[in-house]
């Protein structure tokens, strides 16, 4: 029998007191495709960085090909034979492609034989496995599928013999994802050892051989891909029962909230995000932005947030709002009735020093009841409200004291949702409402937003989750490159045509449809950053 | 002024450049490798006293170089603990420096020499002496090229010159090398670095420590090159200077040299207020001649000559990712 | 979950922080062939062995408390504001004008209009590095330092020009009688026993203690305070909540400037009565190592203020009485700086790894 790839057995690891790998052990077999899935926090990508020498485990063993190895650090993991692609991707951006796959990985003190030799052997590499790549191109002129391609390559360079993918498609069209599979079906044909981590079940259904469930630290479960299916995967991964569709009735819009009409963005750099788009969202009804991310979709959440400048015009229950003037920050806009849960709640929605009910003040700080006087602010209301405001969204725990930083990612996204909720918009704008919430955080969230939405308001979502945006959305409009692709309803549409135009691709092509993916994403992609 | 007048000038900005050259390259190794360094003008203090110091007891000028050398590194290992291995501030870290150099220059130089927190006065083999370039005596006929070889390029002390070769030296490094291209990577993305198998903390370690070589012969250059031993608080805002005159280079190597030239030559002139008035034939006033690099220090950072993107990852501490 | 509770933050880090830098110090100290312990008993004679140490060690924390609270509003902001040195000039131009040109009746009066003049002028100075860090991105850190530099130049050049009094000294005259602030000595001294004779520490210490209580209101009770720890917290989030970065930045680093260049009611206006060069001697400076010292708290502050108030003047008696110079307290101000604000995850490391094992053990227990 031959030795598995890699071993692992009996892996811990915490950080401070958080207790991220619990004795965890799993088994790989060379030539196989290994799924691994949980919920985020669940520990995926600490294992896959312990194994990659990033982090040192605090017990545990790891065999590689049936030898002990000691992997205490990144060059370790690379002699072993091990490559990994990380979520985020760890590339110079003022580096070309080149310059990038040989940087640690140099043959000699001097540089120009190393490029030479690597010029070569990734014109070999590229051709063997159809990882197509512009050597002389900076990181930061090229797309995010082709960013991916050069760290597969990286580790392909480094003579990888097991390859871990963090999330892979996160930031890929599904068209693109599709080739990166296709691509990892290759490598498995040569006999490379393939780690897939994922939190999405379809991925693990489609290209897994086995897969292992990870819940808060513990290794729940490893299994044949083909003898589970899906709602067993959700169930070992919660620990419970999940729906996985969002109950809701059919939508009854009203009269315009919000009208957007050619609106434009240019960003400090002088690059232009947002090209000319137009749309409107009814009272009572929910209009999902899909898009892969990074088309443009931030920028116009900012912008109707009030902290970006744009052109164009947009109106708000029947008046214009001021795009560049005095009255154009995030402080007019709430006294316009517009809420906004940002994308990323760590980086805008939330203070994350600041205790919970300093943060439920925030951006409503100047809310006459929050003050005790013109000068001073009544710090006792705020909390008093923020108790309130806890219960009636399950925060766990439900004290108000605790810094923002020391709430799970789902517990500072419902502080985030009260907040903006409770405020009772006319226009709520909401930005990946789930991204990096635990799955029963995420069916509450949906909930609210549902009844917000029957409760008469506006919402606009924008969410780069398909399957997020099919089941929340009354309407579907998808961006790409800035533009708006087309609008759909969502009983009318599937994932493989949203796929599509979040390719920007409206019609069918007469070629294969990644050439024309790839083509127009090459043409859109040029210095593109995702937050 | 005459074509003689102008040379004298140009001699001084060589003269006055050189330290903030060698300061100016010392911050673009440490800053390319992302970690900034507001104390090199500490660094060239100490260096400053410690040659000073030692040129002046050894009576040998090299020995004083080497001990000046250490003095700076010295603080630069203070610099790296701080900012790499304990991921403090680094600009924290080099304020304090500063303060250190300043403070234990003085309080040492008190108690070895007891002249006030100065060194005695270096002679002769104590000091860096000018180097005559072959042929200059020969050459000083040729009309144009004899005056300027003779007066401009002959004449300076070895570490003028060992500065002007520390600029292709130094374009060299970064560009063509395998080391140039890890420090580069390490100053925009150190997990680039780190995933990649290069320790990002060797990597730094290393930049900082070339830093302080830098600095300290700079800092030697003012005691025992452009003038005669140490006084208190002799660098004077040089290191602040080289800063910006980094951030007006786009922290490339040979703009470092037309940038630190260009605050030589306010330098320069600043010596020489005879000379403004017998130009523009008006009265200048002292102090706003002196004030004038400082001046157009807060110019350059106020991007009014152009937008500079340091290197991405400057002065953020490496914390993996969880 | 936060490792450490938060007295051990607040308290020990420091504590340690400075036993540090106190045992380095008397490394030197010993090293220059001087008794570190005979040195300590000095200063503390000095400094607080009769009122009048207490006097000046009290004049000196004045200085401190403004520049100490100047560094921490900015660093509430993420401002690090190194041009207290340079503000604080200012602040003394602005008294000096103000005392040299107005017949002030009363010195409660001109009290206000000292202090007016000198946070106007300390704010103006920090003014322009602050709009040309929110507008332009130039860094604050070397802009400050610059108008330092150009502070200082301006003095001198005001000093020995417009300014200057009859005679060789580059000074202004002396203030009117008027403007003169009651000293400690005036205040309390009760018939025969003559406290604080002779030290220069005045009424301005407790307008400094005003502007400690001021300062604390203002960071943690007040919507503007508030805006201020949001925008230090984070920028981008600064911005989503509709906080103008332009308009923190100012208004932080001109409160910051105007009480640096208050503390000019202290050194101008309470001790010397007139304007002269190096009237400063470095407080912008010690500010910082006081303000990190005090993690940037009013309160820590004054403690912080306090205790660098009795190393500088018992810095002052060692070099009267030993071969010690006064630049020693350069160093061990720089030391302060560099375990508080530099080092501190040295410090802190093993004492969150200690309180970590403390709490697994309490667990298993």
């Amino acid at each position: 029998m031959t030795a598995p790839a890699i071993e692992l057995k009996g892996i811990s690891k915490a950080f401070g007191p958080v207790q991220a790998n619990k004795d965890i052990s799993i088994r790989v077999m060379p030539g196989t495709i290994h799924g691994i899935i949980g919920e985020n926090g669940a520990g995926k990508s600490t294992l896959m960085s312990i194994l990659f020498g990033f982090y040192k485990a605090d017990k545990g063993e790891i065999y590689i090909s049936g030898n002990l190895t000691a992997i205490p650090d990144s060059q370790a993991a690379i002699s072993a034979g091990i490559g990994m692609v990380f979520q985020h991707f760890k590339l110079v951006e003022n580096f070309t492609v080149l310059e990038n796959v040989v940087l640690g990985a140099e043959d000699s003190a001097m540089l120009k034989p190393s490029l030479a030799r690597a010029r070569k052997e990734l014109k070999a590499l590229a051709e063997e496995y159809g990882l197509n790549v512009e050597p002389d191109a900076l990181i930061q002129d090229i797309g995010v599928g082709m960013q991916q391609r050069v760290e597969i390559l990286k580790a392909l360079y480094r003579k990888a013999e097991i390859l871990i993918l963090d999330e892979p498609t996160g930031v890929l069209t599904p068209a693109e994802a599709d080739q990166l599979f296709r691509i990892l079906e290759r490598l498995k044909a040569e006999g490379k050892t393939i780690i897939l981590i994922t939190h999405k079940l379809r991925e693990i259904m489609d290209a897994t051989d086995t897969v292992s469930v990870m819940r808060r630290g513990e290794m729940t479960a490893t299994v044949k891909t083909a003898e589970t299916s899906p709602q067993e995967l959700a169930e070992l991964m919660v620990g419970r029962k999940v729906l996985l569709q969002v109950d809701k009735e059919v939508a009854t819009p009203g009269a315009n909230v919000l009208e957007v009409k050619d609106l434009r963005v240019v960003d400090d750099k002088g690059v232009e995000r947002v090209k000319g788009i137009s749309f409107n969202v009814a009272a009572g009804e929910i209009l999902g932005i899909a898009g892969v991310a990074g088309n443009g979709q931030s920028e116009l959440l900012e912008v109707l947030g009030g902290y970006e400048n744009g052109t164009g015009t947009i109106i708000v229950n029947g008046t214009e709002i001021d795009l560049t003037g005095a009255h154009s920050d995030g402080q007019s806009r709430r006294d316009r009735g517009i809420a906004h849960v940002p994308e990323d709640r760590q980086r805008e929605g939330l203070i994350m020093d600041y205790a919970a009910w300093e943060n439920t003040a925030f951006g409503y700080h100047h809310d006459d009841k929050y003050q005790r006087s013109r000068l001073f602010m009544d710090n006792g209301a705020i909390q008093q409200d923020t108790v309130e405001k806890m219960e009636r969204f399950d925060v766990r725990p439900p004290n108000p004291k605790l810094s923002a930083k020391n709430f799970s990612g789902g517990n500072q996204q419902k502080i985030v949702l009260a907040r903006e909720i409770e405020r009772n918009p006319d226009l709520l704008l909401v930005g990946q409402p789930t991204r990096g919430v635990d799955i029963g955080a995420i069916e509450f969230i949906h909930q609210q937003i549902v009844s917000l939405r029957d409760q008469g308001k506006a919402i606009l979502l924008v969410s780069v989750e398909l399957e997020e945006i099919l089941s929340l959305a009354d309407r579907v409009a998808v961006m790409f490159d800035g533009k708006i692709m087309g609008e759909r309803l969502p009983s009318e549409t599937n994932e493989q045509e949203l796929g599509l135009l979040m390719a920007g691709i409206t019609e069918m092509p007469d070629k294969p449809i990644i050439e024309a993916v790839e083509e127009n994403l090459a043409h859109a992609g040029a210095g593109k950053e995702v937050h | 002024m005459d074509f003689l007048t102008l040379l004298q000038i140009l001699d001084s900005t060589v003269r006055l450049a050189t330290p903030l050259l060698l300061a100016c390259l010392a911050g673009l190794f440490s800053e390319r490798a992302g970690i900034f360094d507001i104390g090199l003008e500490g660094k060239m203090l100490a260096a400053a006293f410690m040659s000073g110091a030692v040129a002046y007891v050894s009576g040998n000028v090299w020995l004083g170089l080497l001990a000046g050398i250490g003095a700076s590194m010295a603080l630069s290992v203070i610099h790296g603990l701080a900012s790499i291995t304990f991921k403090g501030n680094q600009l924290i870290s080099g304020v304090a420096i500063n303060f250190l150099a300043a403070g234990l220059t003085v309080v040492i130089a008190q108690s070895w020499f007891a002249q006030g927190g100065r060194t005695p006065q270096l002679t002769g083999g104590a000091r860096f002496n000018p180097v005559e370039l072959p042929f200059a005596e020969a050459f000083r006929d040729i009309p144009i090229f004899g005056p300027i070889y003779a007066e401009l390029i002959s004449g300076h002390t070895i570490i003028v010159y060992i500065a002007a070769l520390t600029v292709p030296l130094t374009w060299w490094i970064l560009y063509r090398t395998r080391f140039g291209l890890r420090l580069r990577a390490v100053g925009e993305n150190p997990a680039a670095v780190d995933t990649a198998g290069v320790s990002v903390v060797g990597l730094r370690y290393a930049a900082v420590g070339i830093c302080g070589i830098l600095c300290g012969i700079a800092g030697a250059y003012l005691a025992t090159a452009l003038q005669a031993g140490f006084v208190k608080d002799m660098s004077a805002g040089r290191g602040y200077i080289a800063l910006a005159a980094l951030i007006f280079a786009k922290w490339r190597p040979w703009y470092a040299l037309y940038a630190t030239l260009l605050f030589g030559f306010l330098q320069a002139l600043a010596l020489r207020p005879d000379l403004i008035e017998r130009v523009l034939s008006f009265k200048v006033n002292g102090q706003l001649l002196d004030v004038l690099p400082y001046i157009l220090t807060v110019i350059i950072l106020a991007g009014f000559v152009g937008k500079a993107i340091p290197p991405r990852a400057g002065g953020e501490p490496y914390v993996k990712e969880r | 979950m936060d490792v450490m509770p938060k007295w051990a933050e607040v308290v020990l880090v420091p504590l340690i922080s400075l036993v540090l830098a106190a045992i380095l110090s008397a490394l030197v100290i010993l090293a220059i062939g001087e008794n570190p312990w005979d040195a300590l008993m000095l200063m503390i004679d000095g400094a607080l062995g009769s009122t009048y140490g207490w006097g000046y060690t009290l004049y000196y924390a004045t200085n401190f408390i403004f520049t100490g609270l100047a560094v921490a509003i900015a660093f509430h902001a993420r401002m690090f504001n190194i041009g207290g040195e340079g503000q604080a000039v200012l602040g003394g131009l602005g008294v000096a004008l103000v005392c040299l040109y107005i017949p002030w009746p009363h010195w409660s009066l001109a009290l206000v209009g000292a202090t007016l003049g000198a946070a106007l002028f300390g704010a103006a100075w920090a003014a322009i590095p602050a709009y040309l860090q929110a507008k332009r991105g130039s860094h604050i850190v070397i802009t400050t330092i610059m108008f330092n530099f150009i502070a200082a130049a301006l003095l001198n050049y005001l000093l020995i020009g417009a300014l200057k009094a009859d005679g060789m000294e580059p000074a202004t005259p002396k203030f009117a009688e008027s403007a003169h602030l009651p000293s400690f000595q005036d205040m309390f001294s009760f018939g025969e026993t003559a406290l604080f004779r002779g030290a220069p520490a005045n009424i301005s210490f407790f307008v400094a203690v005003l502007a400690c209580v001021a300062v604390w209101a203002l960071i943690w009770k007040t919507r503007l305070g508030y805006e201020i720890r949001a925008f230090g917290h984070s920028e981008s989030a600064a911005k989503y909540a509709g906080i103008s970065p332009t308009k923190i930045i100012m208004v932080a680093m001109m409160i910051s400037g105007g009480l640096a260049g208050m503390m000019a009611i202290n050194n101008v206006m309470g001790e010397a009565e007139r304007l002269v060069l190096n009237a400063v001697e470095g407080a912008g400076f010690i500010g910082i190592a006081v303000a990190l010292m005090g993690r940037s708290h009013p309160f820590g502050v004054f403690l912080a203020a306090i205790l660098f108030g009795f190393l500088y003047q018992g810095g002052a008696e060692l070099a009267l009485w030993t071969s010690i110079p006064r630049e020693l307290i350069v160093v061990i101000q720089a030391l302060v700086i560099l375990f508080t604000g530099a080092l501190d995850q040295m410090v802190r490391g093993p004492l969150e790894k200690m309180f970590l094992a403390a709490r697994r053990n309490k667990a298993e227990a």
